[in-house]
């Protein structure tokens, strides 16, 4: 829709398109970050930018830009979500134990773990609402609850073995493609759930869900049943959880580490993209696109050559860096 | 105030006045309206339950030795907490507390060197890089504009990739004398417990009897408010994560004296940046701020040692113990919640 045609359009529609204009106007600093650091990869490594390799970017960053989808529903309604890293590991322990290398059973299991996942977030969800216990406190229950749990069933290290077809979720693709060789399940899956959480956030559920960020009460008292909406959200985050431990462990195979630490990583690609921690600011796209430059920082890093300890500390710089950047744009559309 | 403003003076100007001696007033209100009062309520029907509970397996929760177990693994979360509960109240949290453990208990023993006369230069050492820290946190927070979430996370990458670097595995060596701190103990009360008691005691004055203390809550309950009735409220938020920094700093100094040695994984092991967040909400602290005191989280930080100590007892598999602990911390804040009536 064109600026031009909304311009005559009374009400919601015009309004709709200035707001859209709004938030790209606020979040826009993330694309250009991202923009400046992969042109920047691509002057260390000229082939980078060629389909093969950004196709395997892109697979590379598939389930960290899947868990930020799921983050940013709970964190642009208000919430947090601590469990996401526990729910990858218990994903991936657990299709290893029950598929135990039998292909038959792969597509049982993955349905089982998409249950899973989106049971645990509406676990999540329903504690933090009906409980009303801060849903930090809950989804770090949670992370105790569910690591404790799948390493209690497995004695305490990952047992079995994926299946070659379970495998290929996360590291094969469609064979043969003119011009781009291969393209991976990964990104196939990762577009699918990008486009759905657009639309999800343009239709009727996305308007709830901000207006129950920004200000719950408000939201409530206009009619909103925001309990319902914060419960969605967690289900949502389960579910974009156990979608991205399915294609890690494809990707990275089984260990007990596998989903560590990556509460944190999505939560900070979520901040990068301009969301506001607190709820009701922020778009989904520039979320994924936190999350897509979160990962090309990493690339970036190994191409830079920057030994493994100091990583972390050049990591920690830049993300303070970045975050102190777009909140300097954001400080005047607040 | 009021009184001062001139005529006109906008109806933005008027909530401010209304608000704060509501807030002022209801954390003065003493001992048992205090939100630590549910909190003790807690601990005593947890240290009942576990009372029974051990007593049933054949042994005695209460036994002397057993209390100076107790009394021992509460001195160091009981320090982190009492620091993270200053900057929960004012509405933000510091997640580099663990590796800030770390590197103060690698700094504290590589200092000391086994040598008694570097006992003074070490503590001030890492005080000193304590404070650095927390003024840095402040400042990124404050003047950058960087979600505390964000910034004290990204502290705890840096402080991870400085210890790295530097350090493989344990280092330096601490003094008989240092290291007689952690393990002196009047028949069953542990010397380091005063430490905790020490600590504690400070922020409470500090948060109940200072100007510092009622600008925490006010910032807590509501920045922007604070900021328009003219409190400086960068300079708290500051100070407050230098107090909580310290606060850390000396948990480190104490688990060195405990080891014996410094360790680049003893705060990550202990899981105290997540832990002390527990521990501060299980005392009855609002993470959004402005509600709470040191004195709940010193029973929330009683409660999960109580537990602990429990588990080990009745020899608990170690994940097992990962679910009760995680089920017992959800539920306990659920408890609050309800009884409240307002979201913890």
């Amino acid at each position: 829709m064109s600026a031009a045609t909304s311009g005559f359009e009374t009400g919601a529609g015009g309004s709709r398109a200035r707001r859209l204009a709004g938030s790209l106007l606020s979040t826009g600093t993330i694309f250009l970050v991202l923009f400046v650091l992969l042109a920047w990869i691509a002057v260390l490594n000229p082939n980078f930018l060629e389909p093969g390799p950004f196709l395997a970017y892109l697979k590379r960053a598939a389930p960290l830009v899947i868990l930020a989808i799921g983050s940013y529903f709970v964190i642009v309604s208000g919430g947090f979500d601590l469990s996401v890293g526990s729910i990858v590991t218990v994903v991936v322990v657990v299709a290893a134990r029950l598929i135990d290398d039998e292909p038959s059973r792969t597509w049982p299991v993955v349905a089982l773990l998409l249950g899973i996942g989106a049971g645990v977030g509406l676990v999540n969800g329903l504690v933090s609402t009906v409980l009303r216990v801060p849903s930090f406190i809950t989804t770090l229950g949670m992370l105790l609850i569910l690591e404790g749990a799948v390493f209690l069933w497995t004695d305490g290290a990952p047992r079995g073995a994926l299946s070659e077809e379970f495998r290929s979720i996360g590291r094969q693709g469609i064979e043969g493609i003119p011009l781009i060789d291969e393209l991976p399940w990964s990104v196939l899956v990762l577009l699918a759930l990008g486009a759905a959480a657009v639309v999800l956030m343009r239709a009727d559920y996305g308007r709830r869900l901000m207006a129950t960020g920004d200000n719950d009460r408000a939201a409530r008292l206009s009619g909103v049943q925001v309990d319902r909406v914060r419960v969605i959200a967690f289900v949502l985050s389960g579910t974009c959880a156990a979608i991205a431990g399915i294609l890690l462990g494809g990707f990275a195979g089984v260990s007990a580490q596998v989903g560590s630490g990556l509460e944190f990583e999505a939560i900070t690609a979520v901040v990068l993209g301009g969301v506001v921690l607190g709820g009701g600011r922020g778009s989904v796209v520039a979320a994924m696109a936190g999350a897509l430059t979160l990962e090309a920082l990493f690339t970036w890093l190994n191409l830079q050559g920057i030994s493994g300890a100091l990583e972390d500390t050049v990591q920690g710089v830049i993300i303070i860096a970045a975050v102190a950047f777009a909140s300097y744009r954001l400080r005047g559309t607040r | 105030m009021t009184v001062a403003d001139p005529p006109g003076g906008e109806t933005a100007a008027a909530p401010p006045p209304r608000e704060r001696p509501r807030r002022t007033a209801g954390w003065r209100r003493g001992l048992l309206a205090s939100p630590a009062a549910p909190v003790y309520g807690a601990l005593i029907i947890v240290i009942v339950l576990a009372y029974i509970v051990v007593a049933i397996d054949g042994d005695d929760l209460l036994s002397g030795s057993n209390v100076t177990n107790i009394l021992q693994r509460t001195v160091a979360l009981g320090i982190v907490s009492a620091g993270q509960t200053v900057v929960i109240l004012l509405g933000s949290l510091d997640l580099s507390v663990a590796q800030l453990i770390s590197l103060s208990s690698l700094l504290g023993a590589e200092t000391m060197d086994g040598s008694d006369a570097n006992v003074v230069p070490a503590i001030a050492l890492v005080l000193a890089v304590g404070a650095g820290i927390g003024l840095l946190n402040g400042l990124v927070i404050t003047k950058l504009r960087v979600n505390a979430f964000i910034a004290t996370l990204g502290m705890a990458l840096i402080l991870k990739g400085v210890i790295d670097n530097n350090w493989d595995g344990p280092g330096g060596a601490v003094p008989d004398s240092w290291q007689s701190f952690g393990y002196t103990r009047f028949s069953w009360l542990p010397l380091s417990f005063f430490l905790l008691a020490g600590v504690v005691a400070a922020i409470w004055l500090l948060l109940r009897y200072t100007r510092f203390g009622y600008r925490v809550y006010a910032v807590g309950g509501d920045e922007e408010i604070s900021k328009l009735s003219g409190l400086r409220t960068h300079r708290t938020i500051i100070a407050a994560h230098v107090i909580c920094s310290l606060a850390a700093a000396i948990t480190g100094l104490f688990l060195a004296s405990r080891l014996a040695a410094g360790s680049p994984t003893v705060g990550t092991d202990g899981g105290y940046d997540l832990e002390s967040i527990a521990a501060v909400v299980l005392g009855g602290t609002a993470l959004t701020g402005g509600r709470g005191g040191v004195l709940g989280t010193l029973g929330g930080v009683f409660i999960l040692a109580v537990l602990d100590n429990v588990f080990n007892q009745l020899e608990v598999d170690s994940f097992l113990k990962d679910v009760l602990r995680g089920v017992i911390i959800i539920a306990a804040v659920a408890l609050y919640a309800r009884r409240s009536g307002k979201p913890a």
